[in-house]
């Protein structure tokens, strides 16, 4: 299945606290589950999750086995200029799943009209 | 004389009539539905507030969202010989692929038999695409079903039963009605005689089939219909057919039948 996808507001003006979404598709396998066989699935969760923006780090998690598969990020960031969201998580079998994103941040008198 | 040849005449008449009528009586009493259609309800009306939650809330994080995402991709990516994508002959699926899984099961011009629309995609993938088909079941041939589905949403189900697939209904309506397994059960004894009662702790549907394929919450994954009409017939310990096999697809067929109207729901999730 697809690795990940974002959701951002369709504006985003300058000054502007908005909200970023991140839904990632991972099992986070506890560890404490048995498959039909009865043997143990082995732990397997996100061990970290980090959002850099203009290569500045601005979030950053550490989920655990409480956490539920395909586990949905939101947070808030402060729009100052535009760049590019750059997340990056790592799980327990060190697997590495990354998801580049444009960050467009308009001026704060920009009209309110939609675009085109 | 005259008289004699009229008593012939009405003779072979109420003959005639004798033996066409008890057809008549058949096709009046196949076509009698057990819900009437302004009671039909979707097995979200049967849901907890949490499972309504799951579905109807937020398209964004929906628990289908990956395979959405997934279908997307396969729709467009090239495979097997013809190096084509759906996409290359189809274009938009919104647009090319609009009503088609509310009209699904239906009869396979080519070979005649019952299709539902996994097995209509497997056999595009063969013929047209030279690649080799997805099983049933897996990740790639939910995907895609999901994404054909959601050109369909909110459209009304309306399958066709006349012609060649009137024996397919035919036998799958027989089958929605035959008793079957270690607890003797058919499917109208729990979903047109028992629903909105409970079954151990939850409410009992009327077992439509407008959300398919559905993230099931108890399965943690998308599931086909046919998945799901399995586990209907491993919990009354009935015989399983195979994968594929017809007799799924004629109740498929009946079950889109008696959905008539429903409309399609896209991303489902049931528990």
């Amino acid at each position: 299945m697809s690795n990940a996808r974002i959701q951002l507001p369709p504006r985003i003006l300058e000054g502007d606290v908005f909200k970023v979404r991140l839904l990632v598709n991972h099992p986070m396998d506890s560890g404490f589950l048995r498959d039909i066989n009865h043997a143990l699935i082995k732990r397997n969760v996100i061990r970290q999750l980090t959002c850099t923006l203009n290569s500045q780090e601005v979030f950053r998690a550490e989920p655990t086995t409480g956490v539920a598969a395909n586990p949905l990020f939101e947070f808030h960031l402060r729009a100052v200029k535009s760049g590019e969201l750059y997340f990056r998580w790592v799980d327990d079998n060190a697997n590495i799943g990354e998801l580049r994103h444009p960050l467009t941040v308009l001026p704060a008198n920009s009209s309110t009209a939609p675009k085109s | 004389m005259n008289l004699g040849r009229q008593m012939f005449a009405a003779f072979w008449l109420i003959l005639g009539l004798g033996l066409i009528l008890p057809d008549l009586h058949n096709t009046a009493s196949a076509q009698q539905r057990q819900i009437p259609l302004d009671q039909l309800q979707s097995g979200l009306a049967f849901s907890s507030q949490e499972v309504k939650g799951l579905q109807l809330d937020d398209d964004f994080s929906s628990l289908s969202a990956h395979g959405i995402d997934k279908g997307a991709q396969l729709w467009n990516k090239a495979a097997g010989n013809s190096n084509k994508s759906c996409a290359s002959c189809h274009g938009e699926v919104t647009d090319s692929m609009k009503g088609v899984s509310a009209s699904y099961p239906a009869i396979d011009k080519a070979t005649g038999k019952l299709f539902n629309l996994e097995d209509r995609i497997r056999q595009c993938r063969q013929k047209n695409q030279k690649a080799p088909p997805w099983a049933l079941e897996s990740d790639e041939s939910l995907a895609i079903t999901l994404h054909v589905n959601t050109a369909s949403k909110g459209m009304p189900i309306k399958v066709n039963i006349e012609g060649a697939a009137q024996k397919h209904f035919r036998a799958g309506e027989k089958l929605y009605f035959t008793r079957q397994g270690q607890l003797n059960l058919s499917c109208t004894q729990c979903h047109d005689q028992q629903y909105g009662r409970r079954l151990f702790n939850d409410k009992l549907s009327q077992g439509q089939p407008n959300g398919y394929p559905i993230y099931r919450l108890d399965w943690q994954y998308l599931a086909s219909l046919e998945r799901r009409l399995r586990f209907c017939y491993a919990s009354i310990r009935a015989e399983l057919p195979a994968w594929g096999h017809v007799d799924m697809r004629n109740l498929e067929l009946y079950l889109k039948w008696r959905a008539e109207g429903l409309p399609i729901e896209v991303p489902a999730v049931r528990k």
